[in-house]
């Protein structure tokens, strides 16, 4: 899940990374007397949102007032601006880069670094960009903060080697994916703070930090409210409905509507289920999507196919579904599935290829 | 035979729950030698006819070279420390959610234990004819030469199913999971697929996401002379958008189906278009 930088910000308080001091407003009314200028930030989570108009700075209240109140609700890179972080304004001298995150080629943290920071990390050059990996299993220690500060023009080194232990312990503390700091701002009196915030947590940990179980920003509300549920269900915006199990089946399954020309109107695997209302369910968010048309793919295993077949019948009714339903049955019981759709008028296919071919042919894009 | 066979002698963490229940009767039924089952709290019962312990420690007397892990993703890092520690060199994990913090310590602690870890997030390992570890349907195998690696599930059973319907058998397949750090990678299996005297001709089933396929290609186009047939799916998913594995996930560019597809046509392997084409592309 990706944080706003506030929340990013807060977790970093947490582990004693200095960061502005600052608050959060969702209207105007919430407007603080604060020492100016500050710095009006949109919580959107996107890049480039200075260059997009989301980030303004104020030299006193009138103007706080005035631009809070054309930055709130207003769309900056498609997303709405629900909250803004007013914060002092850093008086900079220099900003360098400063991440952690997961390097999935040797499986262990790695620290990035950089002097060149406040612009994206993509658009560094390779030579200025430094790398420094930590085994899991041994964890930091501070020959690393010494050889990260070989690499950077910081000149009070004991508080960036403590702020780098600091940014380590988040990472692993808070299950994080990615604790990025761009700008690591140093102050014209020599503080380093850390002027940004992109944290990134690994969905799966969520468990371990209650405290982040809030709505992901990043998702649909639709998505939101399957959040809950045993099967994944994410948004596109074709018109298919799909319906299909295992991730890899329903991955292929969108690959092969989209060799043929046919758009997905959402991703949904339904897991590992035997159970009828499970199936339901799964229609109910895929009817709530309103597609077109209707595909099921199914390869029985512990999913049974007969399982599902009744799903889609019972579902036809509960939901009073008049799209068409394209199915492909295959595998555990898909005599049993087949024969069930056939009472109800629906033909399956057993194999994926004449499935997605019918569903070209009632589109018309053959 | 690679890895395990008829005489492997396996342990199930987390045997008296539903999964563990299920997919151990069906692991008995396909001839795996299931020695023991461990559930903390639930020593001297017994699940499929075969006794269950508390700890990993009192199965010792058994002699068990691999554990099967099915225990809920928050004690799955506990149970694969505890079966490593007692020096179990094979260790497979079916649960899904893992956290991935959680995965990249267990993956250090095999690498430097040397444990075969298989997992998290896998549907195991099948050897035809002799054993599995996992939940792979029993009835989609037979017994012949085509090995298979693949990072999915069901798109796994589904092409299994395919090749054996096109009259093929295969010698091993295994699932090596669909998160983003997984114990066993495609340049592992493929060192070992080319070792095996069984293996004939390999199938690589990869996805959206890391490096591991163009590192397996890289070693295929040095090393491998048996023939290759690749599928990659994930080429319609939308950057930065999860797909249900945590693995299928593009990242700044890299790991997409493209240079996936690329790396594998740059290395001699035949590449399917779709699932249902792969028997087609296997060597007569």
């Amino acid at each position: 899940m990706n944080l706003y930088e506030y929340m990013g910000k807060e977790i970093f308080r947490k582990y004693g990374i200095p960061v502005p001091d600052g608050y959060v407003i969702e209207n105007v009314g919430e407007l603080k007397k604060f020492e100016y200028p500050v710095a009006i930030k949109s919580q959107i989570l996107s890049g480039k949102r200075g260059k997009a108009g989301g980030i303004k700075f104020a030299k006193n209240a009138e103007d706080l007032k005035t631009f809070s109140e054309q930055l709130l609700n207003s769309t900056i890179n498609n997303l709405t601006v629900k909250k803004l972080l007013i914060e002092r304004m850093l008086n900079i001298k220099k900003e360098l880069y400063l991440s952690i995150t997961l390097d999935r080629a040797t499986k262990q943290p790695v620290i990035i670094l950089s002097a060149d920071g406040g612009m994206e990390i993509e658009s560094v050059p390779e030579e200025n960009i430094h790398k420094i990996y930590i085994d899991p299993m041994v964890g930091y220690s501070d020959y690393i903060a010494r050889e990260a500060l070989s690499y950077l023009p910081v000149e009070n080194k004991k508080q960036f080697s403590s702020l780098l232990e600091s940014l380590y312990k988040a990472f692993v503390g808070e299950d994080a994916l990615l604790t990025e700091i761009n700008p690591l701002v140093i102050d014209a009196e020599n503080n380093i703070v850390a002027g940004d915030s992109k944290v990134i947590i690994d969905d799966n940990a969520l468990y371990r930090h209650k405290d982040y179980m809030i709505t992901d920003p990043d998702k649909t509300d639709l998505e939101n409210e399957a959040a809950s549920k045993s099967f994944t269900f994410i948004e596109m915006d074709g018109d298919i409905g799909v319906i299909a199990n295992g991730a890899g089946l329903t991955m292929a399954t969108m690959d092969a509507l989209t060799l043929h020309k046919l758009k997905p109107r959402n991703f949904l695997d339904l897991g590992g289920t035997d159970n009828i209302e499970i199936v339901e369910d799964a229609f109910s968010f895929v009817m709530r999507a309103r597609p077109k048309l209707i595909f099921v793919n199914i390869f029985g295993g512990v999913t049974k196919a007969d399982t599902v077949a009744n799903g889609i019948v019972s579902s036809k009714k509960k939901f009073n579904i008049k799209q068409q339903i394209v199915v492909r049955l295959s595998g555990v019981h898909e005599e049993e599935g087949q024969k069930i759709l056939l009472d109800s008028g629906i033909k399956a296919f057993n194999n994926m290829t004449d499935a997605v071919k019918e569903l070209s042919k009632i589109q018309g894009v053959e | 035979m690679v890895i395990i066979n008829k005489e492997t002698r396996v342990i199930v963490q987390g045997m008296t729950g539903h999964q563990g229940t299920f997919h151990s009767g069906e692991m008995i039924k396909f001839g795996t030698n299931v020695v023991a089952g461990v559930s903390p709290g639930k020593a001297g019962t017994k699940v499929n006819g075969v006794d269950v312990y508390n700890n990993v420690i009192d199965t010792l007397p058994l002699k068990p070279d691999a554990s099967m892990i099915s225990v809920p993703a928050p004690f799955v890092k506990d149970a694969a420390l505890e079966a490593m520690e007692n020096g179990i060199k094979l260790v497979y994990i079916l649960t899904e959610h893992v956290p991935v913090h959680d995965t990249m310590e267990l993956y250090h602690e095999a690498r430097r234990k040397g444990v075969f870890l298989i997992g998290p997030n896998s549907p195991g390992i099948t050897v035809a004819g002799q054993a599995k570890i996992g939940i792979m349907p029993n009835n989609i195998f037979r017994v012949g030469d085509v090995a298979v690696a693949s990072r999915s599930g069901t798109l796994t059973y589904e092409i299994v199913k395919a090749v054996t319907d096109a009259g093929y058998g295969e010698s091993t397949v295994i699932g090596l999971g669909g998160d983003p750090i997984v114990g066993t990678t495609f340049s592992d299996i493929i060192r070992i697929f080319n070792d095996d005297p069984q293996t004939k001709q390999i199938v690589l089933v990869g996805e959206i996401g890391g490096n591991e396929e163009e590192k397996a290609a890289q070693y295929i186009k040095e090393h491998v002379k048996k023939p290759v047939t690749g599928y990659i799916t994930g080429i319609s998913a939308p950057p930065g958008k999860k797909m249900g594995h945590a693995g299928a996930i593009i990242e700044k560019g890299t790991g997409t189906a493209e240079s996936k597809i690329k790396a594998f046509k740059d290395a001699g392997i035949k590449v399917a278009s779709y699932p249902d084409d792969i028997p087609e592309l296997l060597k007569k």
